[in-house]
């Protein structure tokens, strides 16, 4: 068991003290690379503090006060890292934003955070504050880095990087020891960082961490991981972030380890090959795209090639399922692994970019069990987090070796969890922030008692993982009190291939029931090659040989939820397929295909009283609206079906 | 740039003829240092055709073509290009086999010298020479924001960007005169306000002169300082494009002209 670190040594108890500490030990090792006109460019942790001094003087010889708060906004560039660091030397705060903001968000954030400063990337930014300018009267300065286009520009409190800095050079000969005077006069609970979070409803909230909150967050979970000074880790997720914060700022300065700022948002894929990370986060989606690539490659492959790729790639996904089930892995397998990673593996990671990998992540949401599965199987160290800006990014951490498929993890080092009496996660750890900024009301709905209330409902299961289930305000009962998570139900389905949407129903019921959406593309390649002719979506929907393949798919996911003795009174019993797609242009599911629950039981009705009666089928009609605007109606007879439950189910 | 302050190009009384057919008929222009001019007019009112008089493709039946105060009309295209003078094709005109990054490169072939063995070699000052060329290429290719498409083939690109790349080769020469046929043609409407963008920031970051020949009338009058219109081979108009846009002539020659 590591042990937590609590205190903090008073010379490195800030960040820029800490890039002080790298520059004078490790002066000429690479802190931060940008590619640039197609080279990747260096600079050193001398560099770093250099430029960041130069930008903080120039801050200072603007009227820079301690407290005050610094917008970023941007691209990751070297240029934004420095201004962080130094606003936070003069004692100020920097406030990252997400630079693809509609002006609207900004000006709020510009606004409740009381930025003075705002240090951006180039035009698209500055022209979104010059419009905002007349009505977020604090904002005094706007300092871009990119000059171009920006040429004609003539707003008096408009200036370059560039500019600044000599400002900055200029300031330090009449005030030679004021950059040093200001870092020695910082403490460890001064703010570090305030990051706003996008709540998915009301205002936008600004999390303030303290350089005691992220430099103990960070170093915890360097000790749990092993972390190393010679890490390479991709700065490409939005500076506003708190992960990047994490990952690309602060470890970075703490362990002396080099971020990687890609050339463009656009070239990331390709700047990932080219650095090969050993620290490498990414959100499911992006691991998604990754497999799909890989998948669209091997199929136009010739045809040896592409068996031999499809026949490793089975045996090591075979062998990582027995390994995350801990069952024993079969001597065959295990003897033709080392083949596979010679002919298969290898040159496929080397191709992704995934090769040097020490320690990949995911987070944010659940991730589909094969793309875990795939590149776990690669033999890449791929793990689940959890944690959120409140926390300072991290929370849990899967450890080496002890990697489940839909756990989070256990707490990292100093970080303790406890589960409130209504299922919800609670957490204290030294990571805990310090409040909302300017919103005492909201603070004291989260943190209680040194306990953060993450709105997740979760519980640690019998190996002392964490499990999280839904946000805790979807969590709700049958109607005798059992829980029912219905998008943690959804979710397990919805791993399944030939499974494209499902909705459950059970709250105040007496049992679980599920309406599925068949994969189209999936589901009819399958019926094509077993010769099953089908004309329509709602044809191929009532197939009793669809029924049957999808009803494996449903005791799947029963037999999942019988393992966990919270869930197993939460199994499906009776489910159907629905006979038109869920669409967003009828309203029942979001653009961002989230579910539209209410919208859909209302108009669902019918079937829904069908689950819970006696009937066998329903017939039914819906209007649909086609591409074109045009109404329609489909009529079906929908058949509602049966699904094993698994396990000892107390309802009788 | 020009002599004396004079115009960068003159066009003057220049008349080109395809047999029977004249395409330009006396046609009178000048082109100020830095401005952006616009050359607008109905299909076929011969454009493109002045433009290839300027750029040496075709050379004039009548009238001459003075740039920066010297005659140029009897001149090659590549002794054109030689001059400063670089432009960009109505369709796409790249090496369809080549990456963007080489397309990009032929457009500094004019600035190279060297000898057939040192280049051969990679050696000395072969090397030398296609670094810093290449260091060029790299700040136009960031200019242009195309670092993705940097080693894709140019045949593969959508056509909106091979518009682009077309773009940077024409600014790889680091020409005096920029003529763009077209540079819209085909776009949607975020591709030709990212064009828009670019051919602004070209002409006020490098200070380059731009001709443009384009039928979107709004991008016309949002980005020229000035407007030329063509009609059947003649200029019917010249001036800033809210005058240009209310003259009867223009008018009747976008719209028709009513018969009584």
């Amino acid at each position: 068991m590591t042990r937590p670190v609590r205190e903090l040594d008073p010379e490195g108890d800030t960040f820029p003290k800490l890039v002080r500490v790298n520059a004078e030990r490790i002066p000429r090792k690479v802190a931060i690379r940008e590619k640039d006109y197609g080279i990747w460019q260096s600079y050193t942790w001398a560099e770093y503090l250099e430029q960041a001094r130069l930008i903080a003087l120039g801050l200072a010889s603007l009227g820079f006060d301690r407290g005050d708060k610094t917008a970023v906004i941007g691209d990751n560039r070297p240029q934004l890292y420095w201004a962080m660091l130094a606003t936070q030397a003069l004692g100020g705060v920097p406030v990252p934003l997400y630079q693809d903001s509609i002006e609207k968000e900004m000006q709020y954030i510009l606004d409740h955070a009381e930025a003075r400063f705002a240090i951006v990337e180039d035009q698209e930014q500055v022209d979104k504050l010059l419009n905002l300018k007349a009505q977020c009267p604090r904002l005094e300065y706007i300092i871009y880095d990119d000059p171009r286009g920006l040429r004609s520009y003539a707003e008096p409190f408009l200036l370059s990087l560039e500019r600044l800095q000599e400002l900055g050079k200029k300031f330090a000969q009449d005030n030679p020891t004021y950059f040093e005077d200001q870092v020695a006069k910082g403490r460890a609970d001064d703010l570090a960082i305030i990051c706003y979070t996008s709540g998915t409803t009301g205002s936008p909230k600004g999390v303030m961490l303290s350089h005691r909150n992220l430099i103990l967050t960070a170093r915890n979970a360097a000790t749990r991981e092993g972390l190393r000074s010679d890490e390479e880790v991709l700065a490409y997720l939005p500076m506003a972030w708190v992960g990047d914060h994490i990952f690309s700022f602060s470890q970075s300065i703490l362990l002396g380890f080099a971020a990687n700022c890609p050339e463009s948002a656009a070239t990331v894929r390709h700047d990932l090959k080219e650095v090969g990370p050993t620290y490498f986060f990414a959100v499911p989606a992006i691991w998604e795209s990754l497999l799909t690539t890989v998948m669209i490659r091997i199929e136009d492959a010739a045809w040896l090639k592409r068996a031999m790729v499809h026949f490793f790639l089975r045996l090591a996904q075979q062998i990582e399922r027995e390994r995350l089930n801990r069952r024993p892995v079969p001597l065959w397998p295990r003897l033709l692994y080392p083949l596979g990673r010679l002919l298969v593996y290898g040159p496929l990671k080397d191709n992704l970019g995934v090769r040097r990998i020490r320690r990949a992540y995911t987070a944010g949401e659940a991730i589909g069990p094969e793309i875990f599965v795939f590149f776990r199987s690669l033999g890449i160290n791929f793990k689940q987090v959890y944690g959120m800006t409140e926390s300072s990014a991290l929370i849990s951490i899967q450890r080496d070796g002890d990697v489940r498929l839909d756990t989070v993890g256990t707490p990292i080092p100093g970080v303790e969890i406890r589960i409130s009496e209504n299922g919800e996660v609670l957490f204290r750890s030294p990571g805990v922030f310090q409040g909302y900024y300017k919103n005492p009301e909201a603070t004291r709905e989260t943190l209680e008692e040194g306990w953060v209330h993450t709105g997740d409902a979760g519980f640690i299961d019998h190996d002392g993982h964490l499990r999280i289930i839904d946000r805790a305000k979807d969590v709700s009962r049958l109607g005798d009190g059992t829980v029912f998570a219905p998008k943690y139900i959804e979710n397990k389905l919805k791993f399944s291939p030939y499974i494209k949407e499902a909705v459950c129903v059970g709250q105040d019921r007496p049992y679980v029931t599920a309406m599925l959406n068949i994969d189209l593309a999936a589901v009819g390649n399958w019926a094509e090659r077993r010769n099953i002719p089908y004309t329509s979506y709602t044809d191929l929907s009532q197939k009793p040989e669809v029924h049957d393949l999808v009803g494996q798919e449903v005791v799947r996911v029963n037999r999942s939820l019988s393992e966990e003795e919270l869930l197993r009174g939460a199994q499906i019993r009776k489910y159907l397929i629905l006979h038109k797609e869920l669409d967003p242009d009828d309203q029942e599911i979001t653009r961002s295909r989230k579910v539209r629950r209410r919208f859909i039981a209302e108009k669902y009705a019918p079937l829904i009283e069908a689950l819970y009666s006696d009937a066998d089928h329903v017939a039914v009609e819906a209007k649909v609206t086609y591409e074109d605007g045009r109404t329609g109606t489909v009529r079906a007879d929908v058949k509602i079906l049966e699904a094993e439950l698994e396990g000892a189910v107390g309802v009788g | 740039m020009s002599e004396n302050g004079g115009p960068l190009l003159k066009v003057d009384g220049v008349s080109v003829r395809f047999g029977a057919l004249v395409a330009v008929n006396r046609v009178s222009l000048e082109i100020q240092p830095g401005e952006i001019l616009a050359i607008i007019g109905p299909n076929g009112a011969g454009k493109t055709t002045l433009l290839n008089a300027v750029s040496g493709f075709y050379h004039p039946y009548e009238g001459r073509i003075i740039f920066q105060g010297q005659d140029r009309t009897w001149l090659k295209p590549d002794q054109v290009a030689a001059l400063g003078i670089a432009r960009t094709f109505q369709n796409v005109a790249l090496f369809k086999g080549m990456n963007v990054l080489d397309n990009i490169m032929t457009g500094r072939l004019l600035k190279m010298k060297g000898s057939f063995v040192l280049d051969a070699l990679y050696w000395g000052p072969a090397k030398r020479q296609e670094l810093e060329h290449r260091a060029f290429v790299e700040r136009i290719i960031d200019f242009l924001e195309i670092q993705a498409i940097r080693k894709t083939a140019a045949g593969r690109l959508p056509y909106g960007l091979q518009k682009r790349v077309e773009l940077a080769r024409a600014l790889a020469a680091e020409p005096t005169l920029l003529l763009l046929d077209e540079p819209m043609a085909g776009m949607n409407v975020e591709e030709k306000e990212d064009m828009c963008r670019f051919i602004l920031d070209v002409n006020s970051e490098f200070g380059t002169t731009i001709a443009l020949i384009e039928h979107d009338m709004g991008v016309v009058m949002d980005i020229s300082d000035r407007v030329a219109v063509l009609d059947y081979g003649r200029k019917i108009a010249d001036g800033p494009p809210e005058q240009v846009r209310k003259d009867q002539a223009v008018l009747d020659a976008y719209l028709g002209v009513g018969h009584e």
